[in-house]
């Protein structure tokens, strides 16, 4: 056990229980965390704990517990990373440049954006490889001065362009397009990002190559861990690095530093679109591939969220279907099912999407004369905004499209084409598999320890990881029983206790507005979510706040059943500012009840409007815990999940 | 003319076959009912009343549990019998009161000069410290029963005098009781405008008339928004916007789920209430409770709008399970739907599938914010003075 951190006592088990997944003897130690270097500015400790103690027995309340199962998917991906990171002594020495050297990690986010390019370009003409320790290198840096010249700027960058010889864009160009990046603001501006992603890709090929031919593998560095630069100054420094390392190795360190830290401010998403900005609509409707017509009498408060006409769009759409150019067959399809309701359910549309994606990339061909890369992103990107069209993207989906074009913006340009495909396939494969089914099977194994005999669970809607969950504690032998909680007007819940019942689970079902009745009895809540923000507001199905805020007042834990690939950066107070309106008519129609029809033809009177949210934020306070595939996690640990997932993600 | 128990039969009739809707209604009709049961007496003596029209209240409690659209009993109906009975008591003891000096028994105060003045000095103290209605009014009455008796002995012809004047107060009284009942609402309304402002957005959950009306008033001088809860199972809140926006509020109907989602651009949250019990708490249709914690959350103000004939004096125990009744399955399941499903449960014995509607739901008093009533606005842990003005101790249990 380590000295420094002796096991805290917690009288209340359930506290404990919450916040944190004590691995066991048997648990394999965090595989990123194995291979030295210095450790991870974000959690500063565990990792160094790691390196004192043996591995497993530690607990540390900021650590993030591996996978206990199966990490062989993840793994082999992560270790991929450490050769990137790996540097060579000798190349600092190449690199070291006076303007290199004046750069401070600290200022970066108010650097001229000259020095901004400069530094993507010195990465890149160095051939870029050396990942010294993070902590070193803000040391050093910290107290030099932050001035770049912006000449030294300006060659390094033709240096790019000499030494990529790829790139169609000439150096001035490049480096416009690289200093406008920190004003851009604007949600659809392709071509920067483009670029960018160019200028990083290649810095990583060459940095792979150095590190094919390099010497120091040991002091390989975790490309993942340098992301975080803001974080640098409260690292602890690992004496003997420090010693060991250069001023050049130090700055060519800060050049991935920014590059990286340029790329996760790229990865932070863009302002998402307001409606009821006139102009900007007007913009997008040009774009649209679907002709919607607006819905007339809409809620004052949801002006800036899209809402449609349902009726209209579907038969319309059907009879131009083989009219829809650009888009494949394949992403029609699951366009309309969304638009129908077919398909619900953030894991099924985010899995649908994918596949569709996965096809439409299979029949994908490179135009004459185009680079797969470019092609491929805005190919996707099209098919994006026509899904956004049919439905607005759940988060976990923007996710996973953001995912997706990373993966393919760092394919090697060696590739071919049908390599390059199948290895896009690849990867969707690979985060249908590892980041849904897998983190399912994860979340259950981690869920079904909080059930016990006699409990009572309830759960609102139908949630799919909550059914495995219950399903699974059934199979296992619990006794326990089930409040199904449903609410109008999807009635999923239904679908939920149609199968738990038709497994033989004891179950009760009731609506949402008896849940002060029906929590007396709860022991235990489960809900599922569409999303995690990362101020561990969780945003899911509309009334889960409700729930979640009725068992609070109970005083019964509340324990929500997230994948970390839902997991967001963006943080979120309320419901309104961002939501997604249903189709307002179906609140006038009580499905099975037809003597109420107060509303038929509503749509005659001004003065009344019918909202139909889908979705609601549930305040971090109402939350006890949130299991993910990570472990089980106190709310307040969110933003740690998305940060080392954003890495992974980043890196793999 | 039919006799009393006739019009009482007749209107226990009514009330099961849901002839009569809605708890003001019910108040005036009962308490209508009452008036004409009491003028149609003929032996009008307070003790007599009071066993009569407790009879009778009784039987009108026992008929409202058949009552469907208030599955609850409907309350009105009992706090409308005990506001009689506290009339009628009311009405004898100021008669006793006011018949000492003005009957004029001097020989017989002079007789008991030490034991009944002093009597009288302690009823008198006893009326300066303690509510008229608590429990001091038990004394008075037995007093009063004795001041009866006395007199009885020396003149009957006064006696009779007085029990005639005795039904001509009460009779009035309930008049009163009548006029108040029928003009609650516009009392209610009348304290809208000083809690509404403009722009402001006011939620609702359900149909109740006192906040129709209440809203109106405030319709008239300020332009607000009003969000409609939908209310399931019964989605009154549906016929509820309906109304309003026919009325020309600008009406957004919501379903109850997103009543979290929305109240944090609520500035109030005004509701009726099924009934107000004597702590300050209220039942409400299923949904308030929630409404209500979202509502405490978001430190939006909770507003119960409801008339004096609500207020009922029980205090509730364990009112969730008590004071509630759980409806049928088919408002939230279709029988079919689940027929295939549960047959393919393996041991059929166990009962697989529970389906639980309750129609009710119980707002403690620390959730509301105000209670506005025909007689002013009032905070919850105000209710038991109000209560104590009303109803007379002996009338809680009928």
């Amino acid at each position: 056990m380590d000295p420094r951190r002796p096991p805290r006592t917690v009288p209340d088990p359930k506290v404990r229980h919450v916040g944190f997944f004590a691995p066991g003897a048997d648990a394999p130690p965090p595989p990123d965390r194995s291979n030295s270097a210095p450790p991870d500015p974000l959690s500063s400790s565990p990792p160094a704990a790691a390196h004192l103690t043996p591995p497993g027995t530690s607990i540390s309340p900021v650590m993030i517990p591996p996978p206990r199962h199966s990490a062989a998917p993840l793994s082999p991906r992560r270790r991929d990373s450490f050769i990137v990171g790996s540097y060579s002594g000798k190349r600092f020495l190449d690199v070291g440049s006076p303007t290199a050297s004046t750069a401070s990690a600290t200022d970066d986010w108010a650097l001229p954006t000259s020095a901004d390019s400069a530094w993507v370009g010195d990465t890149v003409g160095a051939g870029a490889s050396s990942l010294p320790p993070v902590g070193s290198a803000a040391m050093i840096a910290k107290g030099l001065a932050s001035s770049v010249p912006a000449t030294a700027g300006l060659t390094a960058v033709s240096n790019v362009h000499r030494s990529a010889g790829v790139s169609g864009k000439p150096s001035g160009a490049a480096s416009k397009v690289q200093g406008d990046k920190p004003k851009q603001s604007k949600p659809l501006k392709e071509k920067t990002t483009k670029a960018e992603r160019r200028a990083l890709q290649e810095a990583q090929r060459a940095a792979k190559a150095a590190a094919k031919a390099g010497v120091g593998g040991k002091a390989s560095v975790h490309m993942s861990e340098v992301v975080l630069a803001s974080d640098v100054e409260s690292v602890e420094v690992p004496k003997a690095h420090f010693q060991r390392n250069d001023i050049a190795a130090v700055n060519e360190k800060k050049v991935i530093d920014r590059q990286l830290e340029k790329d996760r401010k790229k990865d932070v998403p863009q302002p998402r679109m307001q409606y009821d900005d006139k102009s900007r609509v007007e913009k997008a409707k040009k774009r649209a591939v679907l002709k919607q017509t607006e819905a007339r009498n809409r809620v004052e408060l949801f002006r800036h969220l899209p809402q449609y006409e349902r009726g209209t769009l579907l038969p319309d759409l059907q009879s131009r279907f083989f009219q829809l150019d650009p888009v494949h067959p394949a992403i029609s399809k699951v366009g309309f099912q969304y638009l129908s309701g077919d398909i619900s359910g953030s894991n099924a549309r985010c899995i649908a999407m994918l596949q569709a994606i996965r096809e439409a990339i299979i029949d994908y061909s490179v135009p004459p004369g185009k680079a797969l890369v470019r092609d491929l992103t805005s190919k996707i990107g099209s098919y994006v905004s026509f899904l956004i069209e049919c439905r607005p993207l759940s988060i976990s989906m923007g996710n996973a499209i953001r995912y997706l074009k990373n993966r393919i913006a760092k394919l090697p340009l060696t590739l071919s084409e049908s390599e390059a495909k199948a290895t896009v396939v690849a990867d969707i494969d690979r985060f249908i598999h590892d980041k849904i089914i897998l983190a399912d099977k994860m979340i259950v194994k981690h869920a079904v320890t909080k059930i016990r005999d006699g409990d009572v669970l309830l759960t609102y809607g139908s949630s799919s990881v909550v059914e495995m969950i219950l399903l699974h504690a059934h199979e296992l032998g619990k006794q326990f029983r089930v409040v199904v909680v449903d609410s109008r007007p999807k009635l999923e819940g239904q679908l939920l206790l149609r199968k738990l019942v038709g497994k033989g689970l004891s179950c009760t079902y009731t609506h949402i507005n008896a849940i002060s009745y029906i929590m007396h009895e709860v022991s235990r809540v489960f809900l599922g979510a569409s999303s995690v923000l990362s101020n561990g507001t969780v945003y899911s199905r509309v009334g889960t706040a409700c729930v979640a805020m009725v068992a609070h007042t109970f005083h019964v834990p509340v324990m929500v059943c997230c994948e970390t690939y839902k997991f967001h950066e963006r943080v979120q107070l309320d419901s309104i500012c961002s939501n997604e309106l249903g189709d307002p008519d179906v609140i006038c129609k009580v499905r099975g009840r037809d003597e109420i029809n107060f509303l038929d033809g509503w749509t005659n009177g001004n003065n009344l409007q019918l909202l139909n949210l889908i979705y609601d934020a549930t305040p971090s306070d109402y939350v006890s815990m949130i299991i993910t595939d990570y472990g089980m996690v106190p709310p307040t640990s969110v933003p740690v999940i998305v940060r080392e997932y954003r890495k992974e993600q980043l890196w793999i | 003319m039919p006799g009393p128990q006739l019009l009482v039969d007749e209107f226990v009739s009514q009330l099961r076959k849901r002839k009569v809707e809605g708890s003001q209604a019910t108040a005036q009709l009962t308490a209508e009912l009452l008036r004409t049961v009491i003028s149609q007496l003929r032996a009008a003596e307070a003790p007599i009343l009071i066993e009569t029209v407790r009879k009778f209240g009784r039987e009108l409690i026992a008929a409202n549990p058949f009552v469907e659209t208030f599955v609850l009993p409907e309350l009105s109906v009992g706090n409308i019998v005990r506001r009689v009975l506290r009339i009628i008591r009311e009405e004898d003891a100021s008669g006793v009161t006011d018949g000492l000096p003005s009957d004029g028994d001097n020989q017989e105060t002079a007789d008991y000069a030490d034991g009944q003045v002093s009597s009288a000095d302690v009823l008198a103290t006893r009326r300066l410290l303690r509510s008229p209605s608590l429990h001091g009014l038990l004394d008075r009455v037995s007093n009063a029963h004795t001041d009866d008796m006395g007199g009885k002995r020396k003149a009957p012809a006064d006696k009779n005098a007085k029990a005639w004047m005795l039904k001509h107060n009460v009779m009035e009284a309930i008049n009163e009781l009548v006029e108040e009942i029928s003009g609650c609402h516009q009392q209610i309304a009348e304290q809208a405008l000083e809690l509404i402002h403009h722009n402001e957005v006011i939620l609702t959950f359900g149909k109740s008339k006192s906040v129709m009306e209440f809203l109106c008033a405030a319709k008239k001088k300020r332009s607000f928004r009003v969000y409609v809860a939908e209310g399931a199972p019964k989605y009154q809140g549906h016929c509820f916007a309906k109304d309003l926006s026919a009325e020309g509020f600008r009406t957004t109907l919501i379903t109850d789920s997103a009543v979290f989602a929305m109240i944090s651009r609520v500035n109030m949250v005004v509701v009726g209430a099924h009934t107000v019990m004597a702590n300050g708490g209220i039942i409400g249709p299923v949904g308030l409770n929630m409404l209500a914690l979202a509502a405490k959350q978001h430190g939006v103000p909770f507003v119960v709008v409801a008339a004096t004939h609500k207020l009922c004096p029980l205090y509730p125990e364990n009112p969730v399970v008590r004071l509630n009744e759980l409806k049928s399955p088919s408002d939230l399941l279709q029988f079919g739907e689940f027929s295939e499903c549960m047959e393919l449960a393996p041991d059929s014995s166990a009962c697989v599938l529970n389906v639980v509607n309750p129609a009710f739901d119980y707002v403690p008093p620390q959730l509301i914010n105000l209670f506005i009533t025909d007689i002013g606005g009032h905070n919850p842990s105000f209710m038991y003075r109000l209560i104590a003005d009303y109803y007379s101790a002996d009338d809680f249990i009928l």
